[in-house]
């Protein structure tokens, strides 16, 4: 991979620092007008999520990171590794549980997820934003209630739990936003 | 990118700009400060540590355009002993940024008589003419560091001052100096909570002297009698906007901060260019006592109109010049 010194920095460049690829969030030269000249950086580890705010000096330069979004397809979980596949290459990969994270539960096969690849390895996996699953288990609906009111817990297919209406019913199909874990309504029947 | 050919600043802003140089050049007519016009291309260049040059060629030779009109004007001092302002491009290579572009407008003047208290007052005239109702804050840089942390930055020992910036500051750190320290501190925590209005910073520590005098301030401690403008027009957004001195008279002192400066500019690895013999010359027939002071014209107009990106006051930055 190529080295980057301070002066390529930019938003978006994927770095690697401390042992861990980074994602560049922000940057901004720092210079008293007689003073020395520092890189305030802002970076996101793309490991584990955590934004990091560091300072570099203009003689510093890091690796750059091999990191890559690719579109693919959720196949299957075996227990320990979800698999995942690129639908135009066919290229399999392996996930572990690391790496799948909070996405685990929401991930139903065929699914489309962008997985990040890390020197071709999945190093995250994003669910896709919006997802519609089965109500497995909850509370008997209460009839008449439809509009407002209270919530209550139901389980999903794949094992998430969500707050839902009063009025919903195991085998309902409901639509979940997997960034919030909230629920968006009814899956529209095919 | 259809639009890569259009200016980077609004009408409005250009109608600002042309706006503020007529009341600054009315400012200094009003005062009899005579404006003069200095080389932007010159065949030597400052020796300070931290800034470079973007230089050109012409018949085969290397010029270096100015990032200050600084020597030129006291050559003019020492030759006509009077007061005298620019209103001039400067250029500092590799200076890109949100506040920083390598070309960008400076309004420099010097005042026979004064020193750096005095300068610091006309400063503050001239900003509360742009700026009614703007308030002005006074500290020492002693006074900066010892209201937030309790420590002297003049006699704090590095051991102390690292430990305070690695509380505060992620950095590898290695072979940092004293004065690294203290601009990180300044520029990481104490310049970004500046209140509202026009701050000036006097009484540096004598490391940072560059062209100021040093003289023991009330504590007996040897200090650069050198100030900065820090402007805030609003919260959180305070930058600095001026830097003056009382400013050395001394040639043979001069020289050895010359020396001093390449030394230091050898130990950090980066090139030195030929010193300005004809700065040093003037010094010798003798500049007279005075306070010089340049200021941002981009960064005023960025704190005037609330503006984030320096490229909002230019026509076209530099990415699109």
């Amino acid at each position: 991979m190529a080295t980057y010194s301070i002066n390529d920095f930019r938003t978006g460049l994927k770095v690697m620092l401390d042992g861990d690829p980074c994602n560049i969030v922000e940057n901004e030269l720092v210079k008293p007008g007689k003073g020395q000249a520092f890189n305030r950086v802002k970076l996101r580890n793309l490991a584990t999520g955590r934004v990091w705010d560091r300072t570099f000096r203009g003689s510093e330069s890091l690796e750059g990171a091999d990191v890559v979004d690719r579109d693919m397809e959720y196949l299957y979980t075996d227990g320990e590794f979800w698999h995942f596949m690129d639908p135009e290459t066919f290229d399999q990969f392996a996930a572990d549980a690391k790496a799948v994270s909070d996405s685990a539960k929401w991930l139903c096969e065929q699914d489309k997820c962008v997985v990040t690849l890390f020197n071709n390895a999945p190093l995250v996996v994003a669910a896709p934003n919006h997802v519609e699953l089965e109500v497995t288990e909850t509370d008997p609906g209460l009839k008449g209630d439809t509009a407002q009111g209270g919530t209550k817990p139901a389980t999903l297919s794949t094992g998430a739990v969500v707050k839902v209406p009063l009025f919903m019913n195991i085998g309902d199909v409901i639509r979940v936003d997997t960034r919030t874990g909230e629920y968006l309504g009814r899956a529209s029947k095919d | 990118m259809s639009d890569f050919w259009r200016p980077s600043c609004s009408p409005e802003l250009l109608q600002a700009r042309a706006e503020l140089n007529f009341r600054l050049r009315e400012f200094f007519r009003a005062r009899q400060v005579l404006e003069v016009e200095l080389p932007v291309l010159a065949s030597s260049f400052v020796t300070d540590p931290f800034i470079e040059p973007v230089t050109a060629r012409n018949a085969g030779h290397t010029y270096y355009l100015q990032s200050s009109p600084e020597y030129a004007m006291k050559r003019l001092l020492a030759e006509y002993q009077r007061c005298i302002y620019t209103l001039t491009k400067v250029f500092r290579a590799g200076e890109c940024g949100s506040r920083h572009n390598p070309e960008f407008t400076m309004l420099e003047w010097y005042r026979v008589g004064l020193d750096d208290h005095g300068l610091m007052r006309e400063v503050g005239e001239l900003l509360c003419e742009l700026i009614p109702g703007l308030d002005i804050h006074k500290l020492s840089y002693r006074q900066w560091f010892s209201d937030r942390w309790g420590v002297d930055p003049h006699t704090i020992a590095l051991a102390e001052l690292r430990a305070l910036g690695k509380s505060l500051i992620e950095i590898d750190d290695t072979g940092l100096d004293k004065d690294a320290w203290l601009d990180l501190l300044v520029t990481h925590e104490l310049e970004p909570s500046l209140p509202v209005g026009l701050t000036f910073v006097h009484d540096f520590p004598a490391s940072q002297a560059a062209l100021a005098r040093i003289v023991d301030d009330e504590h007996g401690t040897p200090v650069a009698r050198r100030f900065e403008a820090y402007l805030a027009c609003s919260r959180g957004t305070a930058m600095e906007l001026a830097n003056g001195y009382w400013e050395l008279t001394c040639a043979s002192e001069q020289r050895r901060r010359f020396d001093c400066d390449l030394a230091r500019r050898q130990t950090l690895g980066v090139p030195s260019y030929p010193v300005d013999e004809k700065l040093l010359g003037a010094l010798e027939r003798g500049m007279p006592a005075c306070a010089g002071v340049a200021l941002g014209v981009d960064r005023l107009l960025m704190q005037l109109h609330g503006l984030k990106r320096i490229g909002q006051t230019l026509s076209f930055e530099f990415s699109r010049a």
